[in-house]
């Protein structure tokens, strides 16, 4: 009962995981070969979502264009964990004092910050590119995710297990690794999942804009953004990325929904 | 009780409409342009924008002389000229009862104070050298004579540029913001961001337009720029930004597709200071990597005509040179060989972002990607390119098309953006400048072509057609882009 948002999920992230992955060893057709004569085919057994304006092959592109955003997202995600939860931690561990107030107002300027305006004045000043988005979706992760173990670790701090290791002589340092860590990570591994679906919309979103992977990298945004003027004549070439985007964020949103019911002690008792 | 209320108010707000569409229709004498770029300010002697022709020029400033719409160089402020003997001396007679929009009258010390201050040492004239033959003006007795410093077959040409429009000196200060001119439409308004609105000059000295005011909107978007020429908001797009959109518009009885030629060579331009891009074996190639086919097809969907060299295909002095460039990968791979580049090289292909530059740079760099030449593609909002590109030559490679009318005068300047530096050239353009007899200028133009072709200086690939859409009943518009214009002076609705 629990798993129905939990396995159409995990199908359709699956689904564009592969895509993603099959890719990098095979695609039907070489992306980057334009061959303007062979435009605008509809889907056939050779081009199984047809070609786009520059006679490029849709489902080749689609799969690669899922690398590039599953990449950035990937990487995004992991920037914002990787610097969020120990600031999170050490916010908790030091709750009241001094670093707990710079980590988490730090934390609520770069929250008070559209993303989207960030992300265009690092690009503006680095340049467009994967790369920069990475490091743009990265940072407005980074507040989430020490926000969240904040919140979560101090919960758990009040805890009678971790007053035991106190009084067993451990250090904050310890007790957040050991201790408090191990019993937050459902939660980080939910809002991660939530967060790599945001970071996908993000990637599409910088692309559509023009400030994300640089041609002939293939992306979903970009796919969007190039089909923008042929809507009306080859609404095909909006309506597949559009689908790819739509159906890889609902995904992720009813894996991460999925987990959490099913990561959640106090439902599994009920199972 | 409430249906009644409501029923009435449908009906009146029905009458309204009925009544503000009878009205429109009666007699339309307003027209909304739509532009692609705004203009950074409005002073066609201060700006080197096009989109500031684009408004001004014809419409509110005029020159001693003007372009027609098929690139003639008609009178305008001069009725007349008499030309001395030695062709050193020209002697205008101007029109008579012209005044500025502000009420002054027009006489030739306007024309002193106009030209003196194009030529002048701290001018901010875009195109100065129009004027660099110029030796004196003056107003001997009402008449404007200007003496050269050697003769020059292409005063009258130069005169009637945008850059050469006679401006009052009182009004001066404020000409960026507010023009005053003597042209049939007076400025109106400015919307920064959004439009521009000129109404009808009733002092006008010449024929009067017809239109009694005309509204320049500005739509960056394709899509929107679609969508407004769909739904009204716009009568005309002269240059519309997406030529995939046009057969749609060919295919609706509302809208006429005018398709005509501009002085728009599109080029891949090329930095001359950057290695291995100095070495014309490797320009070679790379111009035989280039299939102009697939460009135009790929990127303009047809429209455009392919060119060998930097010349419009319209101009009775062009030669076409397009084989001495034809697409031959093998060549290429070939001449990189030569050149020590068998395993290719790398460089960036920095972009404005008209779909020319944007589609045809895709287009380009898989091209040369298929010779071995590895492309990095960076897309740049124009501000950008003009600050990395245009004036820090930080580049490799672009796509940008020049507008200008008879710009192969470039080519001498080895401070411009590509840095191409050849003596030959610029002894033969200084001559062609000084030429009068027009089969010999002829000729020396045919030479100029060939000298930038065998030169391989920049890939040539097209020349931009002017794709416009306009209104069925709208009529007048230039069909061809001989300047950067939209001289609105005949344009009239048809019943």
């Amino acid at each position: 009962m629990k798993l129905r948002s939990l396995v159409p999920g995990a199908f359709l992230v699956l689904l564009f995981f592969s895509a993603a992955l099959v890719s990098y060893v095979w695609t039907p057709f070489d992306v980057t070969l334009i061959d303007i004569k062979s435009r605008f085919q509809s889907p056939d057994a050779t081009h199984w979502l047809g070609t786009d304006h520059f006679g490029r092959d849709l489902f080749s592109m689609l799969m690669v264009g899922a690398r590039t955003s599953i990449f950035v997202a990937i990487v995004a995600v992991g920037i914002g964990m990787l610097v969020g939860v120990p600031l999170g931690l050490a916010a908790a561990a030091n709750t009241g004092n001094l670093l707990d107030e710079v980590i988490m107002r730090t934390n609520d300027m770069v929250f008070a910050f559209p993303a989207l305006l960030i992300a265009i004045l690092i690009t503006a000043s680095y340049g467009p590119g994967a790369v920069n988005a990475i490091i743009a979706i990265g940072i407005f992760n980074i507040p989430v995710f020490a926000r969240l173990s904040r919140a979560a670790a101090l919960s758990v701090w009040k805890r009678d297990f971790v007053l035991a290791a106190r009084a067993a002589g451990k250090n904050a340092l310890r007790i957040s690794l050991e201790h408090i860590l191990p019993n937050i990570t459902n939660l980080l591994i939910v809002q991660g999942t939530i967060q790599f679906s945001l970071g996908i919309l993000a990637e599409a979103g910088l692309s559509f804009v023009g400030l994300g992977a640089q041609p002939p990298i293939p992306s979903w945004g970009r796919m969007l953004s190039d089909s923008q003027t042929l809507i009306m004549t080859e609404p095909q070439l909006a309506l597949i990325p559009g689908l790819a985007i739509v159906l890889t964020v609902l995904g992720l949103n009813l894996l991460g929904d999925g987990l959490r019911d099913w990561l959640d002690p106090r439902l599994r008792r009920e199972r | 009780m409430k249906t009644i209320k409501l029923s009435r108010a449908l009906f009146r707000a029905g009458m309204l409409t009925m009544l503000v569409i009878g009205s429109a229709q009666a007699a339309k004498t307003d027209v909304t342009i739509g532009m692609q770029l705004e203009p950074p300010n409005l002073d066609p002697t201060g700006g080197a924008a096009a989109a500031i022709d684009e408004v001004v020029y014809a419409n509110i400033f005029e020159g001693l002389t003007r372009f027609g719409s098929d690139g003639a160089v008609l009178p305008a402020l001069a009725k007349s000229w008499e030309i001395s003997d030695d062709g050193l001396t020209y002697t205008f007679a101007l029109q008579e009862g012209v005044k500025f929009h502000d009420g002054s009258e027009f006489n030739a010390d306007d024309v002193k104070f106009s030209i003196d201050r194009a030529m002048a040492e701290d001018s901010t004239n875009a195109q100065k050298q129009l004027f660099a033959n110029i030796d004196s003006v003056e107003n001997v007795n009402g008449a404007a004579v200007i003496t050269l410093k050697a003769s020059d077959g292409n005063l009258l040409f130069n005169l009637a540029w945008g850059d050469a429009v006679i401006v009052p000196a009182e009004a001066i200060e404020t000409l960026a913001t507010s023009p005053v001119g003597t042209g049939p439409f007076k400025f109106k308004n400015w919307v920064q961001g959004d439009q521009i609105v000129i109404e009808k000059n009733p002092d006008y000295w010449g024929e009067a337009v017809k239109l009694d005011t005309a509204t320049f909107k500005f739509i960056s978007e394709p899509t929107a720029a679609f969508a407004a020429m769909m739904a009204g908001d716009v009568d005309a797009f002269p240059v519309f930004p997406a030529p995939e959109n046009l057969a749609q518009f060919e295919a609706d009885p509302r809208f006429t597709v005018v398709l005509g030629s501009t002085e728009g060579e599109t080029i891949l331009s090329t930095n001359h200071k950057q290695p291995p891009l100095d070495n014309i074996k490797v320009r070679q190639a790379i111009a035989h990597a280039i299939d102009r086919t697939a460009i135009i097809d790929g990127a303009m969907y047809g429209y455009g005509t392919p060119i060998g060299t930097h010349f419009a295909p319209h101009n009775p002095a062009y030669v076409d040179l397009t084989a001495k460039s034809e697409y031959d990968p093998e060549k290429s791979k070939a001449l990189l060989k030569e050149a020590g580049l068998e395993d290719g090289f790398s460089t960036t292909l920095k972009l404005p972002p008209p779909a020319y530059a944007r589609r045809g740079g895709e287009i380009i760099a898989a091209q040369l990607r298929a010779v071995g030449i590895d492309v990095e593609i960076s897309n740049l909002e124009w501000a950008q390119w003009l600050e990395q590109v245009f004036k820090g030559k930080d580049f490799g490679l672009t796509i940008v098309s020049h507008t200008e009318p008879m710009d192969i005068g470039i080519y001498a300047n080895p401070e411009y953006y590509f840095q191409y530096d050849n003596a030959d050239l610029q002894a033969l353009l200084a001559s062609f400048a000084e030429e009068t007899d027009s089969e010999q200028r002829t000729s020396m133009l045919q030479q100029a072509q060939n000298i930038i072709s065998d030169d391989y200086v920049n890939g040539y690939l097209f020349q931009l057609a002017k794709t416009g859409v306009a209104s069925a009943k709208l009529k007048g518009l230039w069909e061809n882009s001989p300047t950067q214009a939209n001289d609105l002076t005949g344009v009239y609705w048809e019943d």
